[in-house]
């Protein structure tokens, strides 16, 4: 039994006077527990839209969420939001992009960890700046009896994403939801917070939602992976597969974009053409269809379907890249 | 801490110091200069060269304007033209009335403002927001001293719910302590006086408040939208903590930084409303002295003290609102 | 390829893309002046406003009346506690000496306007040029320009109106103006300066320099032109507050000595205040008058703000 499921949520954005935009589309995807799930795909294709979606975190004006989204069996859409808030923190933590807009500027750093802690745990105040003083340590954060007191803005940016990570994973929840950890870090430190990462979660056999843009932090850790497009999952594949045998054009033009050492310098670098703004919608066809090179009539017309691969995946396309050895 | 307090003071003395020399030549360049202004333009010649001695005026201007700064610097403004007292003398006995009026109002204004900004920016949209955002607009759109006329008009003609003008009823005898009438009441035991001096008190008061009202409770709205649109606060949402303590502990305290601001320049511009407000209620303090010493002749020597005071009290007011900015934000009080 | 994309399908792709695709590349500004006409706060400021420069600019023709004749019907029902109110050719009845008080009125959006204009337009002009070439020189003008404007700040600023007015030789329509006008100098100036120390350092004009371009034209061509919407809200909104200035220093006594001249602020403050108790239409009409006007420009003013800012939240 999954411990998420998330089914057929799509997240409609309706501002005065302008035309609704579909910023998810029907996704479907599940996490086991402790397994590790990567969300992919570029900037705008709903991926951190759809997991603000999941913790319940979209803002309530101008927008309207569809679907299912069956944490532990239970439907977490259908709940009254306040009731949501006791899920939230204690069963599902979550980390953001921006570490430092992410933490309070007037708060010191010891009280924005304990504060999970004294809401979910009971803790008192003076226990639980102890125990945030062992998970500040914990993630690595060098003297953290003195960054109980120090304020975000005297900290690195890789130690506010630990003390982030620290945050989201206070109260041992069952899941977390990374939403480009990384992006914002220097290339030199994302790959300590990731292996941070990937330590933490192995450890406490906590489930982890990856979203990221970069293919590379999908190789080192996610044991499935869900490319989106356009607010679709186009293909769903384990991570092996999905790097040896991309089927799905888009992906497959993901992977020859990353520039890789193994390859002769004067090979150009493949690129996707056109932009997002190319797509067309869903219902007519394939919204990659005018940016794909594989592009053919059956393209277009009526919306392709997500359908099952023999190799546990899913793929949504008409031609997709061809297998190298025939299954 | 200190850096900044010193830099700050550094400040005031030379927008002091600048301020008085403008005033001094500004003086000094009227038709006829200062002597003219003191005794009109009729006078004999006699007398005019007699006071023009007696001022110092025939001397070297540099020698004129360090003895002015001189005086400045230790508080020796001279005397009023229109009474002939000294005029710090005039100033100390208007001074309290002003500083009451004006304390009340600021009371009013943030008292009120600040939970109507809040309350308007978390029912964004809906009728008690719009509501605001309409009498706020009136409220800064309203010459103040009209709006003073019709409290009066409404609330003293007819019902007589507050006394028309005056800060105390004239019957009533009360001790002079410190000046401020409410508080002499109570540390005289002269309750009744302070209960009178508090009654007459309202209407200027409120007057007085209407544009800091308005204004604050514009951009503590604005401000509380700013910071409920903040990655920490979604942070805080994703923690799952409970309303209340969001709204506490993390969005008024960031909410307020602005704010506070606000109510630095706000108390500084009191002064300046307080000159219309006190005419309408004949309340007697600064305004009504500075009222007095420009209609008809111009009393110059109140008039010059008067404006380095108010420039005074308005440096001052905003350098207590930076200090107070490191308090509340950590990042200030590094640096 | 074998199952290449025929026309057909490819027409229906273009097609798709362009009904779909909003036209891409609206530029900012055109994007703004669509939120501003959407908006409904800005086409009621703007109503306010355009209804009160028919009025002002078409004043003789509106007018029932010469607004300084003095009527015999008017001025022998005068006396000290009775000022004639409504009658028929006077709909607003009469002002203290006997004028037809509707003209008056009808007039008084010409001055108002003409004192609100200039006062705002001087202050304006003298403060953008003062912010630019503090801005644009940088070093010892920069300091001495800010210091001055620290100096006219550290007084608020009906103060400062007051103070000038108080100073000036005689009082006329013009110390008002002027000295309303000076009051705004400094918040133009500093408002002008910041936005361009601020582009000095952004990428924009930075990408200018690098490709070599003269340090005139950046700041003409590219740094001014950015700056000067900043400017044009603060004037919408310095407006509301200009003629607000001018009512209040006619109320004490620093106005306009004319007794001829109809302008809302000399009518409320001298007038309007004088005879409250006697007929108090003769502050409620300006008072109105002056707060629909400030309230207009006031709306579309922040309007203009909203429209510009790109988080456009409020």
């Amino acid at each position: 039994m999954p411990l998420l499921d998330v089914r057929d949520l799509s997240v409609v954005f309706q501002r005065k006077g302008t035309r609704p935009v579909r910023a998810v589309d029907g996704v479907s995807f599940t996490v086991e527990p402790g397994q590790t799930v990567g969300l992919v795909g570029e900037s705008g294709c709903g991926k951190s839209v759809t997991s603000l979606a999941i913790m319940g975190l979209l803002p309530r004006r101008g927008n309207k969420v569809t679907g299912e989204v069956r944490f532990d069996e239970t439907d977490l859409l259908k709940l009254r939001p306040q009731d949501l808030r006791d899920w939230r923190g204690r069963d599902i933590g979550m980390i953001f992009q921006d570490p430092l807009s992410s933490l309070n500027p007037v708060i010191p750093l010891g009280l924005q960890v304990a504060e999970v802690l004294e809401r979910h745990q009971g803790r008192t105040r003076k226990a639980a700046l102890k125990q945030a003083r062992d998970l500040l340590d914990a993630v690595g954060i060098p003297d953290p009896d003195r960054r109980l007191d120090e304020f975000p803005h005297q900290l690195s940016g890789g130690m506010r994403q630990r003390a982030l990570i620290a945050i989201a994973l206070a109260c041992k929840p069952r899941l977390l939801i990374a939403d480009e950890p990384t992006t914002a870090l220097d290339v030199t430190i994302q790959a300590q917070i990731l292996t941070l990462l990937k330590e933490l979660v192995d450890d406490s056999g906590t489930a982890l939602v990856m979203i990221t843009h970069d293919l590379g932090v999908v190789a080192g850790l996610c044991d499935t992976v869900n490319v989106l497009y356009a607010g679709k999952v186009v293909e769903r594949a384990y991570r092996h597969q999905l790097f040896a045998e991309p089927r799905h054009p888009y992906t497959h033009g993901l992977l020859q974009s990353v520039p890789r050492l193994d390859v002769d310098r004067g090979e150009r670098l493949h690129q996707i053409r056109g932009s997002v703004s190319d797509n067309i919608p869903w219902s007519e066809g394939c919204a990659f269809a005018p940016r794909c090179d594989r592009v053919i009539d059956d393209c277009i017309g009526e919306t392709v379907p997500l359908e099952p691969t023999f190799r546990g995946g899913a793929l949504r396309c008409t031609n997709p890249v061809p297998q190298e050895v025939p299954a | 801490m200190l850096r900044v307090i010193s830099r700050r003071l550094v400040q005031l003395a030379v927008t002091l110091l600048a301020l008085t020399t403008l005033v001094f030549f500004w003086l000094r360049s009227l038709p006829g200069g200062p002597v003219d202004a003191l005794l009109g333009e009729r006078a004999t010649p006699q007398t005019r060269e007699l006071l023009t001695r007696a001022l110092g005026y025939d001397q070297p201007i540099w020698v004129q304007y360090g003895k002015f700064l001189q005086n400045v610097v230790t508080g020796n403004f001279g005397n009023s033209i229109r009474t002939g007292e000294p005029v710090t003398e005039v100033i100390g006995r208007a001074f309290p009335a002003t500083v009451e009026l004006a304390v009340a109002a600021i009371i009013i204004a943030i008292g009120l403002g600040v939970p109507l900004g809040y309350l308007a920016a978390r029912h964004r949209g809906r009728v008690l927001d719009n509501a605001t955002i309409i009498v706020t607009l009136v409220g800064i759109s309203i010459p103040i001293f009209f709006l003073g006329y019709l409290l009066k008009d409404w609330l003293t003609q007819g019902v007589h719910v507050f006394p028309p003008s005056g800060r105390i009823s004239t019957g009533l005898d009360n001790t002079d302590v410190t000046g401020f009438f409410v508080l002499d009441g109570l540390l005289t035991r002269e309750l009744d006086a302070s209960a009178d001096a508090l009654w007459h008190l309202v209407l200027p008061a409120v007057t007085l408040a209407t544009i800091p009202l308005a204004i604050i409770i514009r951009i503590t709205r604005a401000s509380v939208l700013d910071v409920l649109d903040e990655d920490y606060i979604r942070t805080a949402d994703a923690k799952g903590l409970r309303s209340p303590t969001i709204r506490k502990r993390h969005v008024l305290r960031n909410a307020l930084l602005p704010v506070v601001t606000i109510i630095g320049l706000q108390t500084g511009a009191l002064l300046a409303g307080a000159v219309l407000t006190e005419k309408v209620y004949n309340w007697g303090g600064l305004g009504t002295l500075i009222t007095d010493s420009i209609s008809g002749s111009r009393d110059y020597p109140v008039l010059q003290a008067l404006i380095l005071l108010a420039a005074v009290v308005f440096i001052v007011v905003n350098l207590v609102v930076d200090l107070s900015y490191a308090v509340i934000d950590p990042r200030v009080r590094v640096r | 390829m074998t199952r290449a994309l025929s026309d057909v399908k490819r027409r229906r792709i273009d097609e798709l893309i362009a009904h779909t695709s909003d036209a891409g590349g609206v530029s900012l500004l055109r994007d703004a002046g669509r939120r501003l006409v959407r908006n409904p706060t800005a086409i009621v400021g703007a109503a306010i406003i355009v209804l009160f420069l028919i009025i002002a600019i078409f004043a003789p023709l509106v007018a029932p009346h010469d607004p300084v004749q003095r009527f015999p019907e008017l001025t022998q029902n005068l006396t000290v506690d009775t000022i004639p109110g409504a009658q028929a050719g006077h709909p607003l009845g009469s002002d203290p000496l006997g004028r037809d008080f509707a003209s008056r009125m009808i007039y008084g959006a010409r001055q108002t306007l003409f004192v609100g204009v200039l006062a705002t337009l001087i202050g304006l002009l003298a403060g953008v040029l003062l912010g630019a070439v503090a801005g644009a020189v940088g070093g010892w003008v920069d300091a001495v320009v800010m210091r001055l404007t620290d100096v006219m700040l550290a007084l608020p600023s009906l103060l400062l109106a007051i103070t000038l007015v108080a100073l000036a030789r005689e009082s006329s329509q013009w110390t008002v103006i002027v000295a309303v006008a000076i009051v705004n100098v400094p918040i133009f100036a500093r408002l002008l300066r910041g936005s361009m120390l601020a582009q000095r350092e952004s990428d924009h004009v930075l990408a200018a320099r690098a490709l070599g371009v003269k340090q005139r034209h950046i700041v003409s061509r590219h740094m001014l032109p950015n700056s000067l919407t900043a400017v044009i809200v603060q004037a919408t909104l310095t407006f509301a507050v200009a003629i607000l200035d001018a009512a209040a220093l006619s109320f004490l006594g620093l106005g306009d000595p004319d007794i001829n001249r109809a302008e809302w602020g000399l009518m409320l403050g001298v007038d309007g205040v004088r005879y409250f108790e006697v007929r108090p239409e003769l502050a409620y009409y300006p008072a109105l008058a002056i707060i629909l006007v400030a309230l207009g420009f006031t709306l579309l003013g922040e309007s203009i703000r909203e429209a510009l800012d790109p988080k456009n939240r409020r």
